[in-house]
């Protein structure tokens, strides 16, 4: 019976979608049911037909008598025809406005979740979820709803006839549902088990298609193109044994629904003859018991077909329900702190960070202070939670201990988007979304809404944006700024995305800037021209800027050292290279020189420079 | 169709790629077109169906038995009204007997049938959507990366997922519902004529209009379900592109404008299948309406033949029971039609992706070149990208085997454009490439991936182990020797700082494996698949300094024996090269040793003190 409550819990899940929509679902069932006890309506007139004027009109030859029943007929024709079309009419805008919505709840949902939770979910699952389940249960919606409930209806409504008008011979029919309703049940059982494994293994289909041209690259590169043919068509396989197992399923049900009816029809006939002939039962009534056999018949063998797309459905809802109700473990607070303008002083007290799934901390109490106006470049190994520790300051990710404070609040305690309107972050892998160059620079420059800034200074900062990322390269494109690029547009060549990148955080003017790693993937001459540029810009932001390279390091006042998820070192970089052993081999090309007899003395300099100090001592130099 | 020939943009500098106004998607097609897209899926499907015909012929006779099963009862309960009940009341219970024992038998046989050919209708509609799966995913394997450039990864995801998805549906249940309301509707047809042919002329009558009806809806809904298929694709598009760039989307608080667009094009796919609903919602009530209309007429034509004593009361009533029965599998075949003209779309557009043509081809007789020295040949190679300008004038150059060659030069240059050509990523406009004297085109892909490989900037991980994921390099490759792939780059320390050291799943950390280590991975790659000639395009870009004095290391001992195209804006790697080569708008300019070039007072030179500079 457990499958019964979660057929509950699924339809429970589903009605706040539907409700908007309950009048014309209602309404369409209605229409249905019309037509259906229209269409029911019509074997009684027959029966009237067959034992009235057939039998005695014929030979009087009243013509008449056939006049009304025609009439009747066309009139209850006309009706079933009115009431499917009303139906139709009515439950299309429901289906696909609630397919709609849905799809849009499922979306907003999924922007508003944070990116850990993306990097566990395969695309092809979620994609399969917003675009497969969802189709699924519109279609179900429109058709298969109604469908269900009319035939119910028109079975129970067409049984309950028979029963009263044909006697035992309605017995007979209704002995014949028994086993059609065990058979339905334990059909919906096991089917359910393999549609959901079916769904599941689509998913995992498209999350291969999806890697499989995302990756084309690299598969072309290497030739592995047969591989990769080779392990989808293993997972194609399993999903067609999947469907097949399917198909099994619905085989039996279908002899099942379409045997046992017309076997019990067989016996009906035999019987209804014997009744008949022996003066229980009319010829009409034996016709109308056939007629109205006929219309439950119909619904009867469908049954096997509705009832898997209800099964379906219902695979669908749950597999929309488990992303949709997936709690945000970053959400907004309940009473968030109003900071007003931010000044972008940035100070991670005690924070440590661990990814969910693994036992080692990438971020081990970490401190590290970022005074306003200040650039503060952070050196370490790759690996070395660098870009973790980037992450936690725009909210991306949130600390698992420690807090990281904004102007002396914390991050938590502020809205999300208040949060990313004061950090602004160009990450090491550049994304370009399907825009033009200046929708795609101008991403974090609201054209409208509480913050919006007006066209003149948003064409200000494009161009100077573009400018300091020496991405002049923009007026070249075909329609310069206009020109559309990203995956539905022109193909940028790395070099030429990060510029962007990088011309989209400056674009956003915010009080803190967060650049991940930003000139790697630029010629030399063009980072100095970045660097010389950017400096002047980072001049009053606080900005916070990973670099693997002295050439990036120089953007910086200030190097923060990062090594195995703590600060170990906080100084300028002159003084680093010369005390400590670590930062010199993070950062220097040259260490073999320092190693050499040059600066024998190098680290072990007892007492180096006054800024070289440890990070709780910068904390307090912080505070002045 | 064909893609149109794309209007090439030109290119300042690096790869580019038509702003597609994509043909593909449009709705509204010219009869012609319409007829040639309509023909080219038809022989699509019929190229899959072809070798099932046994299948389908076993289908076929397995419907029209189940069908027939079903078809019997009318006649039969006519026969028991009319002869049976009449002579078991003159005691005769034979008829009786017989008609009860062939319904008997036409109920098992036919709900027999109906499961069988339920089972055997999967059967055919599985291995044609395998078939079909196989077939576009190998083909899109197979096209040219410009292709793929140009067309869009999310569209080609929608093709292979949403598209097939309206065929599957069609295929599974859709189809065996269009067959049998089909057969059923044949078959109650002719019942009709058998039992009483003035009903059956009736009914003629009646399929005039459900024809032109028919044909009315066929036209109408043809451009919806094409609307529907495309903007389906848009919403796929979209919705890949910003999961892709959740990161981006929520740093830059995009989430209330994406949601903005994304909103829009919801809509336009809602509004695409409530037209859709729409059509069908006026067929088919209009349909009901003719099958009741024709059911009165029969009565009235029936009830007068019977009141002049010309027909069997009896006959009547299975007359007026096949009448209705014919229009009953209406309601159904309507819910079919529109999985079925939904299918149609998507095998439009199925078949317009399968109809490209690779531009860089397999040659139909390849030259065998099971083991390449390495000697790379450039001949006169002209190159432009599609109709755009030329990115590569006239190069000769000649690589010998064992050569490491580093390619220097500002963004556009032509130095990738160069690896492309060498990789046959692309192919020369003009001129032949040669490895080892034959030309690239004449060598079959398992010999020339086994013989060039390339390592690119964006190093893609794929789902699954870090072993697997290293082991892509030279699938089947033991433990060992992915473990010293992974040493020689530098990767094995960070491995096993992993939870699950080789067996980790990239999935699970995939978001976090830094851009550096998972350069080094794909480092690791290329050291498993030995190659002879390897081309590195900005591929130690993202390293920190120690990962790439280890690459680096690892780089001597790799490039020892083998040629190598380095392409690195950084100078460190290109130290190790036995040759540079600055490259300025598609020309070598500078050609010479790194110690010669550094000492001289060229680009090189310049470049090179502006490096040194730069490194405290």
């Amino acid at each position: 019976m457990g499958s019964h409550l979660s057929t509950i819990a699924s339809v429970r899940r589903l009605y706040p979608y539907v409700r908007p929509a309950m009048p014309r679902l209602v309404g369409g069932l209605l229409s249905a049911l019309g037509a259906s006890l229209a269409a029911l309506a019509i074997p009684r007139v027959l029966q009237a037909l067959v034992e009235g004027p057939l039998a005695e009109g014929a030979a009087a030859h009243d013509l008449g008598a056939l006049v009304v029943p025609v009439v009747l007929v066309l009139v209850l024709g006309v009706a079933e025809a009115g009431f499917v079309l009303l139906r139709r009419n009515l439950v299309m805008y429901p289906g696909t406005r609630i397919e709609a919505e849905m799809r849009m709840a499922l979306f907003r949902h999924l922007q508003d979740l944070p990116v850990a939770f993306h990097d566990r979910w395969p695309g092809g699952q979620l994609l399969s979820r917003i675009m497969g389940d969802l189709g699924l249960l519109r279609r179900w919606l429109i058709f298969g709803l109604l469908q269900l409930v009319v035939s119910a209806v028109t079975i129970v409504v067409g049984v309950g006839i028979l029963l009263a008008t044909a006697g035992w011979l309605g017995l007979v029919y209704l002995a014949g549902a028994v086993p059609v309703t065990v058979i339905a049940f334990r059909f919906s059982r096991r089917y359910r088990v393999i549609a959901r494994l079916s769904q599941d293994q689509s998913g995992d289909l498209a999350t291969t298609v999806e890697e499989s041209v995302h990756g084309i690259r690299v598969l072309k590169a290497f030739g592995r193109g047969r591989d990769a043919l080779e392990s989808f068509t293993g997972q194609a396989e399993e999903l067609r044994q999947t469907e097949m197992r399917k198909a099994g399923n619905q085989a039996t049900v279908t002899t099942s629904l379409q045997l046992i009816p017309e076997v019990t029809l067989a016996v009906c006939l035999v019987l209804g003859s014997v009744l008949a002939a022996q003066g229980q039962i009319t010829l009409g009534d034996l016709v109308a018991f056939f007629l109205t056999a006929a219309v439950i018949n119909g619904p009867v063998i469908d049954l096997g077909m509705t009832l898997s797309m209800t099964l379906n459905a219902r695979t669908a809802v749950d597999r929309f329900c488990e992303v949709m109700e997936t709690p945000n473990p970053l959400p907004d607070p309940a009473d968030p702190v109003e900071t007003g303008p931010v000044r972008g002083h940035v100070r991670l007290r005690d924070v440590s960070f661990r990814y969910e799934d693994s036992a080692v901390p990438v971020l081990d109490h970490v401190d590290l202070d970022l005074p306003v106006g200040t650039t503060t470049a952070l050196v370490g190994l790759t690996g070395s939670g660098k870009s973790t520790l980037a992450m936690l300051v725009p909210r991306i990710f949130d600390v698992t201990g420690g807090e990281v404070l904004l102007d002396g609040h914390d991050v938590r305690t502020m809205r999300r988007h208040d949060v990313r309107r004061a950090v602004a972050v160009a990450f090491e892998d550049p994304t370009l979304f399907s825009a033009s160059v200046r929708d795609n620079v101008l991403l974090g420059v609201p054209e409208d809404g509480p913050d919006a800034v007006p066209a003149e200074e948003r064409e200000r900062r494009l161009h100077e944006a573009v400018e300091v990322a020496q991405a002049g390269f923009v007026a070249d494109l075909p329609q310069g700024v206009e020109t559309r690029i990203g995956e539905e547009g022109l193909s940028l060549s790395g070099g030429q995305r990060q510029r962007l990148a990088l011309a989209r955080a400056i674009a956003a003017r915010p009080a803190v800037l967060v650049l991940d790693d930003p000139l790697s993937a630029l010629d030399v001459a063009t980072e100095e021209a970045v660097t010389s540029r950017l400096r002047e810009v980072l001049d009053g932001t606080t900005s916070l800027v990973i670099a693997h390279r002295p050439s990036t390091v120089a953007l910086a006042d200030r190097v923060a050292v990062l090594q195995d998820g703590r600060v170990t070192a906080v100084g300028t970089h002159r003084d680093l290279l010369a005390t400590d052993a670590h930062y010199r081999h993070v950062i220097s090309s040259l260490e073999q020189d320092w190693e050499d007899a040059d600066h024998p003395d190098a680290v072990t300099e007892p007492d180096a420079e006054p800024e070289t100090t440890a990070p709780q001592a910068q904390t307090e130099e912080s505070e002045r | 169709m064909s893609r149109p020939s794309a209007p090439t943009t030109p290119a300042p500098d690096g790869p580019r790629r038509p702003t597609d106004a994509d043909a593909d998607d449009a709705t509204r097609l010219d009869r012609a077109t319409s007829r040639a897209v309509r023909s080219r899926s038809m022989r699509l499907l019929g190229s899959m169906l072809r070798p099932r015909r046994k299948a389908l012929a076993l289908a076929g006779v397995l419907v029209v038995l189940s069908t027939l099963g079903q078809v019997a009862g009318p006649w039969l309960v006519s026969v028991a009204i009319d002869s049976a009940v009449p002579d078991l009341m003159d005691g005769d219970a034979r008829t009786l007997t017989i008609v009860g024992s062939a319904y008997l038998v036409a109920a098992v046989a036919g709900g027999l049938c109906a499961g069988a050919y339920v089972r055997q209708a999967a059967r055919i509609a599985q291995g044609v959507l395998l078939d079909l799966r196989r077939r576009v995913f190998r083909h899109t394997q197979l096209l040219s990366l410009e292709f793929h450039e140009s067309y869009t990864s999310g569209r080609i995801i929608s093709r292979q997922t949403s598209d097939l998805e309206a065929l599957r549906e069609l295929l599974d249940g859709g189809l065996t519902g269009v067959v049998s309301s089909l057969m059923l509707m044949i078959f109650t047809g002719v019942a009709l004529f058998l039992v009483d042919p003035v009903s059956g002329l009736v009914l003629v009558v009646a399929l005039v209009p459900a024809w032109l009806l028919t044909r009315w809806f066929q036209k109408h809904s043809q451009l919806f379900y094409r609307q529907q298929r495309t903007t389906s694709a848009r919403l796929i598009v979209k919705f890949v592109e910003t999961m892709t760039g959740m990161r981006a989307v929520q740093a830059f608080r995009r989430e209330s404008t994406t949601e903005a667009e994304y909103h829009r094009l919801g809509e336009e796919y809602r509004d695409a299948n409530l037209r859709i609903f729409s059509v069908n919602g006026r067929y088919q009530p209009g349909l009901v309406l003719i099958g009741n209309v024709a059911v009165a007429a029969a009565l009235a034509v029936g009830g007068w033949r019977v009141y002049s004593g010309a027909l069997d009361v009896g006959v009547l009533v299975a007359a007026l029971l096949y009448v209705k029965r014919f229009f009953q599998p209406i309601q159904q075949l309507g819910m079919f039609y529109n999985s079925f003209q939904s299918a149609t779309a998507a095998l439009e557009k199925v078949s317009g992706l399968l109809a490209e043509e690779p531009t860089v081809v397999e040659p139909r007789r390849p030259v065998a070149l099971p083991r390449a020295r390495g000697t790379l040949r450039l001949q006169d190679v002209t190159f432009r990208y599609g109709d755009g300008p030329v990115v590569l004038p006239d190069l000769d150059l000649t690589i010998p085997a064992g050569q490491t060659v580093a390619l220097v030069g500002t963004t556009g240059a032509g130095k990738s454009t160069l690896a492309k050509l060498v990789t046959r990523f692309y192919d020369a406009s003009e001129g032949r490439v040669l490895l080892d004297g034959v030309d690239v085109r004449d060598l079959s892909t398992t010999d020339l991936r086994r013989a060039v490989v390339m390592v690119t900037q964006e190093a893609y991980l794929f789902s699954g182990s870090v072993r697997e994921n290293i082991a892509l390099g030279r699938p089947g490759a033991s433990q060992e020797d992915i473990e010293a792939a992974a040493r020689a780059v530098g990767a094995h320390e960070f491995i096993m700082d992993m939870p699950e050291g080789y067996d980790t799943d990239v999935n699970k950390r995939g978001g976090r494996v830094s851009s550096g280590q998972r350069q080094l991975l794909s480092f690791a790659r290329a050291f498993l698949a030995d190659p002879a000639v390897l081309v590195l395009d900005e591929a130690t870009s993202s390293l920190d300094i120690p990962g790439e004095r280890l690459v680096q290391h690892g780089l001597q001992t790799l490039l020892a024996d083998r040629t190598a195209i380095i392409i690195a804006h950084r100078l460190s790697t290109v130290a190790i090269a036995d040759r540079v080569l600055v490259m300025e708008h598609g020309r070598v300019v500078e050609d010479g040793t790194p110690a010669d070039l550094a000492a001289g007072d060229g680009h090189y030179a310049a470049l090179n003190a502006a490096w040194q500079d730069s490194l405290v």
